[in-house]
């Protein structure tokens, strides 16, 4: 679409312009904004640049728990590829498979405790990480579930585009594996694999992470912790109207 | 007042650079901009009101404390700040090439852009849009923009419903009631006042009726609004938001909250229409890496909100098929055009500002009579809607400086009190108003001050109020009209010899001219500098200087009788 209605809006468009350009008659100086906080690359302040990936994922967990995320730690196995096997830039498109096992058995575990049967199956899910979970109903979103079919579901299960460690964010932008925004949304409990290669320290590096991959104008969903409030006398109350309960699988 | 050294110092300078055409203000009679009466007899009434002070007192102090932790974990916190300032300068010094960007980019994926100059073409527009869209009702995410243009009322007399889903906005549309705080807005209202308001208004409003034995349990009455709220997100049309950034480079538009009820919005239904102050760009993608860091820590104290949304024009197959942006002016143009006063756009509507401002924590948001409370409120009300029409805001503030400290794009707020106080004189100077009994006091200090010996007979003279005060030590009460001042303050003695006499004593004793060394002692009148005294507004020595700032028009030692007594809660 284009701005096709003609008069009132360009009459009101020429006239805001003009009053932009007589404000700034001064042609007040703007030097460039210095770029001399933690940038990409530069670690978080609680982790230096170098730290081990270990430590990166230590923190990661620790930011989930802290705002009453449920984190479930997956080890890698021996036979697990050595370092990062896809980058955001190809979006989650799952993963080869040496850990999937160790996956499908978590994600089972999850399933299972919270007592889930029929959960959402965003397009491009990896086959396997639902391969160890037993009497789980996995609904399809094609063609696309309505909203009121969505509310009925337990919950949704979804990869990620990446975590930021020192925040305990997750990205999720719509890529394989994560489906569209209503998807993570709607169903109550939101379980979600994050792969230790989609860690990244702060939000500089998940900014540039997300630029880089082409992702930045996607639609994208950064959450932190289950659905929550400090609406009632400050007082920070999980639970209004996203997932009121949000599960992480981090795989190591 | 030593903090008028600020910006008033510059005021000729402002003045000659206005340029010809001033933009004009947000017009009278629309949206929430203008309070019906002047701050003091709001705060007055406010402050009167038990409830609300420990309401605030409690909430208030709950943040500083959160926001304190987060931001002492960020080691670049000052560098952040400081870019953030010069971002939002940048843009401001640039806004119409960055508008124009925006609205290339919006338009070039999908979404539609529609300019209104004012409050009243902004409101016109959305309801048109609605109408369009064939919808009767809209779910709406909190949005300042919204509120400051009255949109809920003019989508009313459209006949449109329009249902608030933030926890916060829900309370104060179920209780009739005003917001009272940008980020928060019914932090005047404690938890059993919460239940009461659901328990008796959510199935009065046609909605879900909250649960029978509905406790004030903060977790219960979060549920009950879920519950109230569920169907209205999965069959809403229309959804009405504000936004918190948008990215000229990308058309990117970003909406930080916590709940989920803003991604219901921007997700569930058809169309979306986001109203947007002029002022909420930022430049480039990388930008957000600032704000998205200055922003959750500084107004929830976090260190990332639960949800932040980011969506560029329209995507296929994934939420709304039309999307609307209506760039908002409403007096943001002619804020801008003061150059010593445009810095309030720099604003992000975090509200640190208001939860470490003492005047905020007393009286609340509602005295301010804007949908903008507290120290941003005071400058930016004015300005918005010119001063003339929100005289009183300007002095709704003790200049202490905790408002600049907590502010994460720097603005500096009292300085800019000043600048505005001296526009509100200049104001009433020019519009032939009648003299007020200030001008008359200030013209005749003024005479006495230009000749020494004018001033010593008034200095002697003023001994005589000695005997106003002799049994208390301080003089309370004065007829009128000096009685405006001692109606809350009270007044000290005038010292027994004045320092004049004791000079010309001294210099006639034994030690001659040269003993008196102590004239070259700083003088304890020009008292702490006033423009930022506070090195950290929520340390507790902080806090106890704030409060005996606030305290010091009262030396007499009398009960103050608008002070609450409790400080930390």
């Amino acid at each position: 679409m284009s701005r096709t209605d003609p008069s009132p809006s360009d009459d009101a468009r020429a006239e805001v312009l003009a009053r932009v350009r007589a404000a700034l008659a001064d042609r007040p100086a703007a030097p460039p904004a210095s770029r001399d906080y933690r940038t990409a690359g530069d670690g978080s302040p609680s982790l230096a640049a170098d730290a081990p990936r270990e430590a990166l994922l230590e923190l990661l967990a620790g930011r989930l728990v802290d705002y009453h995320a449920l984190v479930r730690r997956v080890p890698t196995g021996p036979a697990a590829p050595a370092g990062p096997t896809n980058d955001a830039s190809d979006g989650n498109d799952g993963n080869d498979g040496n850990d999937d096992g160790d996956i499908a058995a978590a994600v089972a575990d999850a399933l299972t405790q919270r007592g889930a049967r029929r959960l959402v199956r965003p397009p491009g899910l990896p086959a396997g990480w639902l391969a160890a979970a037993r009497g789980i109903e996995a609904v399809d979103d094609e063609p696309p579930l309505t909203a009121a079919e969505l509310d009925v579901l337990d919950g949704v299960l979804t990869g990620c585009a990446l975590a930021i460690a020192e925040t305990g964010t997750i990205v999720l932008d719509g890529g394989p594996g994560q489906g569209r925004r209503a998807l993570s949304l709607v169903p109550d409990y939101h379980l979600v694999v994050v792969r230790a290669d989609q860690v990244v320290a702060g939000v500089p590096d998940a900014l540039a992470r997300l630029r880089a991959a082409g992702r930045a104008t996607r639609p994208l969903t950064w959450i932190s912790g289950p659905s929550a409030t400090s609406d009632i006398e400050l007082h920070r109350v999980e639970g209004v109207h996203g997932p009121r309960t949000l599960e992480v699988v981090l795989v190591e | 007042m030593t903090a008028a050294s600020g910006p008033a110092g510059a005021s000729p300078a402002t003045f000659l650079g206005l340029p010809a055409v001033v933009p004009p203000t947000a017009p009278r009679g629309v949206g929430m901009l203008r309070g019906d009466e002047p701050f003091p007899v709001a705060a007055r009434r406010a402050l009167g009101d038990a409830q609300l002070r420990r309401n605030l007192g409690k909430a208030t102090g709950t943040i500083r404390g959160r926001r304190a932790r987060v931001v002492a974990e960020l080691d670049d916190w000052d560098q952040l700040r400081a870019a953030g300032a010069a971002i939002k300068d940048d843009v401001l010094a640039h806004l119409g090439d960055y508008l124009v960007q925006l609205e290339e980019q919006v338009t070039a994926r999908g979404g539609v852009v529609h300019w209104a100059r004012d409050a009243n073409e902004a409101n016109r527009i959305v309801v048109d849009l609605v109408r369009a869209a064939g919808a009767t009702e809209v779910v709406k995410v909190k949005s300042m923009a919204t509120q400051e243009i009255g949109l809920n009322e003019a989508l009313a007399d459209a006949g449109v419903a329009a249902w608030e889903t933030d926890l916060a906005e829900l309370i104060v549309q179920l209780g009739h009631d005003r917001p009272s705080h940008i980020v928060v807005p019914a932090i005047h209202r404690n938890r059993a006042e919460i239940r009461d308001i659901f328990a008796r208004e959510m199935g009065a409003s046609g909605g879900v009726p909250a649960p029978p034995g509905l406790t004030d349990e903060p977790r219960a009455l979060a549920e009950a609004a879920r519950r109230h709220l569920r169907q209205r997100f999965l069959s809403a049309r229309v959804a009405i938001s504000g936004a918190n950034f948008a990215v000229a480079e990308t058309g990117t538009l970003a909406v930080v909250e916590s709940e989920g009820n803003g991604r219901m919005c921007l997700t569930l239904p058809d169309t979306l229409i986001t109203v947007m102050g002029l002022e909420k760009i930022v430049p480039t993608w990388r930008d957000l890496e600032v704000f998205l860091q200055l922003l959750p820590r500084s107004a929830t104290g976090e260190r990332m909100n639960p949800y932040t949304s980011m969506w560029t024009g329209v995507a296929p197959g994934d939420g709304p098929r039309a999307f609307h942006l209506v760039l908002l002016d409403n007096g943001r143009t002619a804020t801008l055009a003061d150059p010593a006063g445009r810095a309030a756009l720099r604003c992000i509507r975090c509200a640190a500002c208001l939860n470490v401002c003492p005047v905020y924590e007393r009286t609340g948001g509602h005295a301010y009579g804007s949908v903008y409370p507290g120290p941003i409120g005071a400058v930016l009300s004015p300005q918005l809607a010119g001063v003339a029409d929100n005289p009183s805001l300007p002095y709704a503030s003790t200049l202490c400086g905790a408002c600049l400290d907590a502010c994460p794009v720097a603005i500096d707020i009292p300085s800019m009190l000043v600048h505005l106080r001296a526009k509100v004189v200049d104001a009433g100077r020019g519009a032939g108003h009648p003299p007020k009994p200030e001008r008359a006091v200030m013209a005749a200090a003024a005479w006495t001050m230009a000749k020494p010996d004018r001033w010593a007979r008034a200095l002697r003279a003023a001994r005589l109020g000695r005997l106003l005060g002799r049994r208390r030590g301080a003089i309370g009460r004065l007829p009128p009209p000096l009685a405006a001042w001692t109606a809350s303050r009270d007044l000290p003695l005038p010292p027994a010899e004045t320092f004049r006499d004791r000079w010309s004593r001294q210099r006639s004793g034994p030690d001659g001219p040269d003993a008196p060394d102590s004239l070259n002692a700083p003088d304890p009148l020009d008292g702490p500098n006033a423009s930022n005294p506070l090195d950290d507004p929520d340390a507790p020595g902080a806090r106890d200087l704030q409060d005996a700032r606030i305290g010091q028009d009262a030396p007499g030692g009398r009960d103050a009788p608008d002070e609450p007594d409790e400080r930390t809660p």
